[in-house]
């Protein structure tokens, strides 16, 4: 096992536990943490597979930006563990056999799927995820979208101003 | 490491996002579930996207065949950042109305 499959495995293993954790802490704030280091185990998988841009966008956009509106949010509202009432245990048990049901159908199928057997996801190499690349594809291929998404902030931002002003 | 690895990572991902939704009751820990759901997706669009770009580079030796699926992760998040601007006003709007963040209230669209 080399380095990098071993750091594969760790970051799956952090990923799962800390969404596991999310789902599971009672305190929101706590939930907010967990899913921190969910975004930065999903970064480093990122980085293995040398898509450095979008693992810094990622760190910055979701753990950085999102996550402390999230917590701005849950803050503001002071939410403690014992305000938030609870689903009873039989609807929770149903929500976990309908995930856990969803979960096993596809697996089953991507076990099925012969075609996916040879095929492996090479780590470390490859140029696409440089930053150069992306950038040359963006602005010349992709610009009209990356101009309306532009607008789309624009009206993200106005809206989000909106609802917040209505009493 | 084989594909089936990251489809399986990212299978589980995504289920406990459907377990969270379906099991939590305050608003905005359902809304952390959708962003670990879309997380979920946007690693596996960037491993298949290595996928595709190892297979080109079998024959071309500087292709770019690939880097769309990147470009596309990239606008997902933009768009995921809209989003979570606009829920959380409405998060916050609905606490200002009912006193609480707690989802069945929304289920009444009296009071």
């Amino acid at each position: 096992m080399n380095i990098s499959q071993f750091l594969f495995y760790f970051l799956t293993l952090l990923a799962l536990f800390s969404a596991v954790m999310v789902v599971v802490s009672k305190n929101p704030v706590h939930s907010v943490l967990w899913l921190i280091a969910v975004f930065f185990a999903i970064s480093g998988h990122y980085i293995l597979l040398n898509a450095q841009f979008l693992a810094i966008v990622n760190l910055i956009v979701y753990a950085g930006a999102i996550m402390v509106l999230f917590l701005f949010v849950i803050m503001l509202m002071n939410l403690n563990a014992s305000a938030e009432p609870q689903k009873n245990n039989w609807l929770k048990l149903a929500g976990v056999i309908a995930g856990g049901c969803f979960m096993m159908v596809l697996v089953s199928l991507v076990k099925q799927a012969n075609e996916l057997n040879n095929i492996a996801v090479t780590m470390g190499t490859g140029e696409i995820g440089l930053i150069k690349n992306l950038g040359k594809a963006l602005f010349n291929d992709f610009v009209v979208p990356f101009e309306i998404s532009s607008v789309l902030f624009l009206s993200a931002m106005v809206g989000a101003v909106v609802i917040g002003k209505k009493a | 490491m084989p594909i089936q690895y990251y489809i399986y990572l990212c299978l589980a991902l995504f289920s406990i996002g459907i377990v969270g939704v379906l099991t939590r009751r305050n608003a905005i820990i359902v809304f952390m579930c959708i962003e670990l759901m879309l997380n979920a997706v946007n690693l596996l669009l960037v491993a298949f996207s290595k996928v595709h770009n190892t297979m080109a580079l079998a024959g071309d030796k500087t292709s770019m065949v690939g880097i769309e699926a990147q470009l596309f992760v990239f606008f997902i998040m933009v768009v995921a950042a809209a989003e979570v601007s606009v829920g959380l006003a409405i998060i916050v709007m609905m606490y200002r109305n009912v006193h609480s963040v707690d989802i069945n209230f929304l289920n009444r669209l009296k009071n």
